[in-house]
């Protein structure tokens, strides 16, 4: 077989992203992962011996539970996030083409400020003496402002107002993409309109939400800036750990494991959804050749 | 075979979207087991009728009876009436078994006599083979049976289909019109069918409508259409149609240097307003026998062979546009003519007909 010296066109495009992937992404988690197998030195540090303790203890009960916490807090954004992003953009989808675009802008009109800003914008809104307990007393209510800040209540409606717009963004694309004809054939058929959703559009459109629905749970159990703005540090998320034990216990191999768990928790989560959505695309993409050909 | 009992009153049925009248009062009344085909140019209200008989649309003034009882208001999936789509809208996410047995399912049929319909059906449709496959590993005629499988399953008491064979080559075309045919035949339900191909038309349907930005312009049996079109505009439509202009006249229509052509009259028509000649190219003769009350001297502008027939262009001074005369093989054989001869062409008065400019 002969060498080829002349590199591909293929390889000459991907070659700066690749380049950059591997000085900031790989290179970066291999140290990561590296230091996750050395012991914490006594005085904060690395001592360079070789341990798997670090694991040990983040299976401990005590950060296990922190772990199932975060999972159930992203869930829960998630599913959130997903039902509201899905009614948005099928109602977007349904809307009048030409305006479409427009509503679009709109959904991802909030990303145009910093992540922090918007977060700040929450607590603004949430605190005892902010906008709602304001609307509250403008209404006739008297009684004690609720607590609504530095709840968990308040992490999961800061990571849905964050992360929606990629749902709307994730679930519009297949929506549209839908050949409205086959609800009416469903309807036709027989089928009620909640019937023809169960069984056309939504199987239809699942690529789409389980892409965003992936997203918003990936983005939500690594988060820690929600937790530690909206949650005021007393819901610890897994993103808080990581950040504690890296800048205030200064225990980074512990950090480090923890993180390489966490990185792994959503590696699989990608993968499972790449490998779905990739399956699907190939239905999708015969059909679209079929319809062309039509 | 088609019965007198009305199965569908069409009465007086209006749509408009916006400032646009897409159908303007149309009735009809389409026959038990009829072969209906509502036959008009893209934008005539075709497709807006059968999406109003579908369902899918709400007219905004006039009736639709099924079986006597109006059904305007009645939902899509409450309609004994199904629809064929011309995309074929077949569920991509679902085998040819389940997206046959899904408006089965729908009536919340027992399973077993779900398999068991869902089999007979794609047996006569010869589907049977492909029951497990998608809609994506079929051609594009097996995915017209399974949309056309799917609908008749649930043996409605109408079947809609949009531009049927619109989606098919030609040559598979020609074989699906008579299989369809065929098969309303044995399953005895009343179809109804809309298309833009005058051809199809005739070939396929039992009774033809006419349509024409949203106005009924005739309704008939394909030989009533073909031989005797309501107007010019039917005349153009269904098949080939030569046209000469003048004035309405005694007897006919004055053509351009006074020679008058002979044909029949309709009544309203006043002496001296405009009209049109009109006679099909098949009822043209060269050489005509004294029979023909018709005459006009011309010359062979063209010749083209059509394998049953030549076309011979002739000019003559009757008409801007030169007469197309079909000649049989046969007739060609016996007398050739070719460009440049100067030909007589004779035609009788009973094949010319005449028609008020519109």
């Amino acid at each position: 077989m002969a060498v080829k010296l002349v590199p591909s066109r293929s390889t000459v495009l991907m070659a700066p992203a690749l380049a950059w992937l591997t000085a900031l992404m790989v290179v970066p988690c291999a140290l990561v992962l590296a230091l996750a197998f050395f012991r914490r030195g006594i005085y904060g540090g690395v001592d360079y011996t070789f341990t798997l303790e670090n694991f040990a203890n983040a299976v401990d009960p005590l950060y296990a539970g922190i772990f199932l916490n975060s999972a159930r807090i992203a869930g829960l954004a998630t599913l959130i996030a997903v039902v509201v992003g899905y009614a948005a953009a099928y109602a977007i989808a349904a809307a009048p083409r030409h305006r479409q675009p427009l509503y679009l802008f709109l959904a991802v009109l909030p990303f145009w400020s910093n992540y922090l800003i918007r977060t700040y914008a929450w607590i603004v809104l949430l605190n005892r003496e902010g906008l709602l307990t304001q609307l509250l007393r403008w209404v006739g209510y008297t009684g004690e402002p609720p607590s609504l800040l530095y709840t968990e209540g308040a992490v999961i409606a800061g990571l849905v107002y964050n992360y929606l717009p990629f749902v709307v963004l994730a679930c519009y694309a297949p929506l549209a993409r839908l050949n409205p004809e086959l609800r009416e054939a469903s309807r036709d058929l027989g089928g009620s309109a909640l019937t023809t959703f169960r069984r056309i559009t939504l199987p239809l459109t699942l690529p789409g939400v389980a892409a965003g629905a992936v997203f918003v749970f990936v983005l939500s159990i690594g988060n820690f800036v929600t937790p530690a703005l909206l949650g005021g540090g007393r819901f610890q998320m897994i993103g808080n750990l990581v950040y504690d034990q890296f800048l205030a216990a200064n225990d980074w191999p512990f950090g480090a494991a923890l993180a390489m768990a966490l990185i792994a928790i959503m590696m699989a989560l990608l993968m499972l959804q790449a490998f779905a959505a990739s399956r699907a695309e190939g239905r999708q993409s015969r059909e679209g050749e079929e319809a062309g050909r039509g | 075979m088609t019965s007198e009992r009305v199965l569908l009153g069409i009465e007086a049925v209006t749509k408009r979207f916006g400032t646009v009248t897409a159908v303007d009062a149309v009735s009809l009344a389409i026959r038990e087991n009829e072969f209906f085909a509502l036959l008009g140019p893209s934008g005539c209200g075709k497709t807006t009728l059968l999406r109003m008989l579908a369902g899918f649309e709400t007219p905004n003034a006039g009736r639709i009876l099924l079986d006597g009882k109006d059904i305007s208001a009645i939902p899509p999936n409450r309609r004994p009436v199904n629809l064929m789509f011309q995309s074929y809208a077949l569920f991509p996410h679902m085998s040819v078994r389940a997206n046959i047995a899904y408006g089965l399912e729908m009536e919340r049929l027992p399973a077993s006599e779900i398999r068991a319909r869902t089999d007979a059906i794609m047996a006569t449709t010869q589907l049977s083979a492909m029951a497990d496959r998608r809609p994506d590993q079929l051609s594009g005629g097996q995915r017209q049976r399974v949309a056309l499988a799917r609908a008749l399953v649930k043996w409605p008491r109408l079947l809609l289909l949009d531009e049927p064979l619109g989606a098919l080559d030609k040559k598979l075309r020609g074989a699906m019109q008579l299989e369809l045919k065929r098969l309303q035949h044995e399953v005895g339900i009343t179809f109804i069918m809309v298309t833009h191909d005058q051809e199809e038309a005739l070939v396929m349907a039992d009774r033809i409508a006419v349509l024409r930005d949203g106005h009924l312009l005739q309704c008939g049996t394909p030989n009533e259409i073909y031989e005797r079109p309501a107007g010019r505009f039917v005349a153009d439509f269904i098949g080939v149609t030569n046209f000469i202009a003048g004035k309405a006249a005694p007897g006919g229509v004055v053509a351009a240097g006074g020679l008058l052509v002979r044909g029949t009259r309709p009544d309203a028509l006043a002496d001296g307003a405009d009209a049109w000649a009109a006679i099909r190219p098949e009822r043209l003769a060269l050489f005509p026998g004294p029979e023909a009350e018709n005459r006009a001297t011309g010359t062979v502008e063209t010749t083209a062979y059509h394998g049953l027939d030549l076309q011979v262009h002739v000019r003559t001074a009757l008409a801007a546009a030169p007469l197309l005369v079909r000649v049989t093989a046969e007739q060609a054989e016996r007398r050739p003519v070719a460009a440049g001869d100067t030909v007589e062409v004779g035609w009788s008065a009973a094949d010319t007909r005449i028609f008020a400019k519109d």
